[in-house]
């Protein structure tokens, strides 16, 4: 009994020193404010350059292909954390943005790679018997794609577009490599102030366990009723 | 209506076809016989361009057709007039049989809405599948999945039907409804090429039967002259084992 009491009275005192006094919990709730904001700007981001890359990447062998496979290689081929950095302190450094911009900017630029990769095999995928129908009827290639395989493609990729989007949400917590007081930062600016790591540290991962947990469920249901139309 | 001259066609370093000469004529019904790697699906193909000939001329109605590989415009308005049915069926899974029948009368054709429906269920009510028409393909079974893939063919009121091995992957019992619209068209005059391992089928629907091995058409004639009395050896032979 005593000791259960005393854990009680350690983790209560913690909770208050780490939190509730001065308010340091405006801490996590800002941070969790622009960690919100960036992983969906960068998400939107993402898919409108991910979509421009995979048609690219598609319709085959135009200069821009080129450029788009380099792209794709250099993203994929480089870690999260030195791409935000190298956007932030060489490729942006002369221009003052603020830092919510600039990491949306390279979570976005970061996501659009993985999101063509996931669009184009979505498209890939489709039997290729559907494009020779589709031909073989005049429809033109345009027609085919829009009728034919996009609808088909779609239940390819969103499944794998919800999972790309659990992953930027785990990795803006590199964004404190740029000063953005994002939710991670947002603990380490707790720790700074009353040198207490536990509570603060594990509040954050269990805040990011639960967004990525309701992530996922929506994701099962949303699947299942894709699969329910077949 | 059809000429072939000296066509050919390599995948790579494979020569498939190894220069085919022919002529199909308006109304007739051609089928296509021979080993599998004989080239059969490949010679077909050729025809509304789903594979670029390597070497060779295509005419149809006296105009190369070669040529409009390279201009979509025209090549769309080719395959208009030239329908094809596959293997595999190849519906369009997230569309329901008159979708599938309809998607091509509206877009290609610019037909509407309702004309193209109403022409839709009058070719499921000769196909036998009016019953079917709000179903999607995934409850069908293989014979009425072919039988909508005809009739989504016919909607676009093609000069030439190609058939590219219409009943292989049906189970025994669905291969003969099937034949039977297949059967029907013939009787309409409809100038159809015929790729099929159905033997009795082929000598009973067919005007011209081509015997093909190895890349070339080897032998060719009247049904009753290749199925009773084939003149050469490897035709004598590939009959022998089917028959």
């Amino acid at each position: 009994m005593d000791l259960i009491y005393s854990i009680y009275r350690v983790l209560s005192d913690k909770i208050y020193f780490s939190f509730i006094k001065e308010n340091r919990f405006m801490y996590l709730v800002d941070g969790w404010v622009i960690s919100i904001q960036v992983t969906v700007l960068a998400a939107l981001l993402g898919i409108i350059i991910g979509l421009v890359v995979a048609i690219v990447k598609i319709s085959g062998k135009s200069p821009f292909a080129q450029v788009a496979d380099w792209y794709v290689s250099i993203i994929r081929g480089t870690p999260v954390v030195v791409q935000l950095t190298i956007i932030y302190y060489v490729i942006l450094a002369d221009v003052s943005l603020p830092r919510t911009i600039v990491a949306t900017i390279a979570f976005g630029i970061n996501s659009g790679a993985y999101v063509a990769e996931i669009i184009r095999a979505g498209i890939l995928a489709v039997d290729k018997g559907q494009t020779e129908a589709g031909r073989s009827l005049g429809l033109s290639e345009a027609k085919t794609m829009r009728y034919i395989i996009i609808p088909q493609a779609i239940k390819n990729i969103l499944p794998a577009l919800g999972n790309e989007f659990i992953i930027l949400l785990k990795e803006t917590s590199v964004s404190g490599y740029i000063a953005l007081d994002d939710l991670t930062k947002g603990a380490t600016l707790i720790r700074s102030v009353t040198y207490e790591s536990f509570t603060p540290l594990i509040t954050v991962a269990y805040i990011y366990f639960i967004m990525t947990a309701m992530l996922s469920a929506g994701l099962s249901k949303f699947e299942r009723r894709l699969r329910a139309s077949d | 209506m059809i000429k072939v001259i000296d066509l050919h066609k390599y995948f790579g370093d494979l020569e498939v076809l190894k220069g085919i000469n022919n002529e199909i004529n308006k109304g007739e019904v051609v089928c296509i016989i021979g080993p599998s790697g004989s080239g059969k699906s490949t010679f077909l193909r050729c025809l509304n361009l789903l594979e670029v000939p390597t070497k060779g001329e295509i005419l149809i109605n006296g105009v190369s057709i070669i040529g409009s590989i390279k201009n979509p415009k025209k090549l769309n308005e080719l395959r208009k007039n030239i329908g094809m049915v596959f293997q595999q069926f190849n519906l369009f899974p997230h569309m329901t049989a008159i979708e599938n029948i309809t998607l091509a009368p509206m877009k290609v054709l610019k037909m509407g809405k309702e004309q193209a429906e109403s022409k839709a269920l009058e070719l499921l009510d000769k196909v036998g599948l009016t019953d079917k028409a709000y179903e999607y393909p995934s409850r069908l079974s293989g014979g009425q999945k072919q039988r909508v893939a005809i009739a989504r063919t016919m909607a676009m009121n093609p000069d030439i039907m190609l058939f590219d091995e219409p009943t292989s992957s049906l189970d025994p019992e669905m291969v003969g409804e099937v034949l039977e619209v297949i059967k029907t068209l013939a009787l309409e005059g409809m100038t159809m090429v015929i790729v099929t391992h159905e033997m009795g089928f082929a000598r009973e629907v067919s005007d011209r039967i081509l015997f093909m091995d190895e890349g070339i058409i080897y032998e060719e004639g009247k049904p009753s002259e290749i199925f009773n009395n084939p003149q050469r050896p490897r035709t004598r032979e590939f009959l022998s084992k089917v028959l």
